[in-house]
């Protein structure tokens, strides 16, 4: 089944004002800059995005919330958003914080088929507030619930026209279990081969879970912490 | 003397064990793969999904697919491998990794921990770290015994909101080595030249002083 689309423009009709979408990436590394871009462009407003994380003040997500159309975070760890942080303490920005397991874990399980699941991270914190507490094996456990959005939008390395993802490093982080999640998933590659190029043995994210595939145009790849050894 | 940053590191280093994998948290913890000891293999797992995380690259060798939970760039050693944020949490959840090293605003004497949040001031969120102390039998803190006012971060009842409950085992501070058991904290060590004395008096909780405290060997 071919899922490609010409660009990114066509990859994203349909995103609408107060949707919610999962955006893949972990900091800077393995975001889907493209489409960031886009929904700058297409100006969307109200949404609702889960994200690891939000970007810096002026690259990934940040870009986003510098023309406030995020409503609500969804997220593990800001902390290199210095505009993110003031929205948050102002009261301007919703924020839900989960810790970055039960994140991965709600992504994995809203596309699996799990309604929900429990996880003893976060028992005794403020993230178990109002949430079911179960013992097992003579520990408690909190009741988590599956997330799924309307699009959710990944990165991956190289892509065929099936759908069929392959991830290069640690960008491939939240991009797999989102992708399972996304009612609609949009996945931008650096490069994008015909069908039978990929190695089947080889492919992290099977094309069911695709429904649109589109090359980048341009992948900047920023460097948020650049740290180097000397040579001796 | 008070140790530094790389003191605390190179004591925690002395706990590792061959054949461990190990999860290193931002700051302190990082430095610790700097003195693993002679004729020990170990593995350093990073959450956001490598196991066999090498050290910093050369100049002009970053890769930016490729970092650590910290967002620094970083080298894959031989052997290693890449996988997601969920399987990188079975790893942790699971209970295959042997040893989780981070950093604390406070601990308290019935092992609870705080390290994400200073209400109205600072969140920067939890990261992993909920799902790592929830779920590591070994966790090994490494902090600064007081804050820059003084004041013990060494508590009887943590104040800031908390990480995980009852499950720090050890600390290690610029001060001294710690153990967290039965509701109180243990001095096991000194670092070089502190006085019982002085951890005594940084040290709000509850403390277990033996007759004999060795210095660190570092």
């Amino acid at each position: 089944m071919n899922k490609v689309v010409n660009n990114v423009e066509e990859a994203l009709t349909g995103i609408q004002d107060g949707m919610t979408l999962m955006l893949g990436g972990f900091g800077l590394c393995g975001i889907p800059e493209n489409s960031i871009a886009q929904l700058v462009k297409m100006g969307v407003k109200d949404l609702t995005c889960i994200s690891n994380n939000a970007g810096v003040d002026d690259f990934g997500l940040g870009l986003l919330l510098q023309q406030r159309q995020i409503k609500k975070m969804i997220s593990s760890y800001v902390g290199e958003n210095a505009e993110f942080e003031r929205q948050m303490l102002s009261g301007e920005l919703e924020v839900d914080l989960i810790p970055q397991g039960s994140l991965a874990e709600r992504c994995r399980a809203g596309g699996a088929g799990i309604p929900a699941f429990f996880t003893p991270a976060g028992f005794g914190t403020e993230v178990a507030e109002g949430k079911e507490v179960r013992i097992f094996n003579g520990k408690p456990h909190i009741l988590e619930t599956a997330l799924t959005a309307d699009f959710a939008i990944v990165k991956a390395w190289k892509g065929d026209t099936e759908g069929n993802l392959v991830f290069k490093g640690t960008a491939r982080n939240f991009n797999p279990m989102m992708a399972m999640a996304g009612k609609i998933t949009i996945a931008e590659v650096e490069e994008l081969v015909p069908a039978g190029e990929l190695d089947p043995n080889f492919i992290h994210t099977p094309g069911i879970f695709i429904q649109r595939i589109f090359k980048g145009e341009k992948f900047e790849k920023r460097i948020e912490q650049r740290t180097v050894r000397q040579r001796n | 003397m008070a140790l530094d940053k790389n003191g605390i590191a190179k004591r925690i280093a002395q706990e590792l064990k061959d054949g461990w994998y190990v999860n290193l948290g931002i700051g302190i913890p990082t430095l610790v793969a700097n003195y693993i000891p002679e004729g020990i293999e170990v593995e350093f797992q990073s959450e956001n999904g490598i196991l066999g995380m090498g050290p910093f690259p050369f100049e002009g060798k970053e890769d930016p697919d490729l970092i650590n939970a910290g967002k620094q760039t970083i080298t894959a050693r031989k052997g290693a491998v890449y996988f997601d944020s969920a399987t990188s949490f079975a790893m942790i959840r699971g209970q295959h990794v042997q040893l989780t090293v981070l950093g604390a605003m406070e601990v308290s004497q019935d092992g609870d921990i705080a390290n994400w949040k200073i209400p109205g001031k600072m969140v920067k969120g939890m990261g992993g770290a909920m799902d790592l102390v929830a779920s590591a039998d070994n966790i090994i803190v490494a902090m600064m015994h007081a804050n820059k006012a003084g004041e013990s971060k060494i508590l009887k009842k943590c104040t800031l909101p908390l990480t995980g409950v009852g499950c720090v085992k050890k600390i290690v501070s610029d001060l001294a080595v710690l153990e967290v058991k039965d509701g109180k904290f243990h001095l096991i060590e000194r670092a070089p030249g502190v006085s019982v004395e002085e951890i005594v008096s940084l040290t709000e909780g509850d403390l277990v002083v033996p007759d004999f405290v060795p210095e660190m060997d570092i």
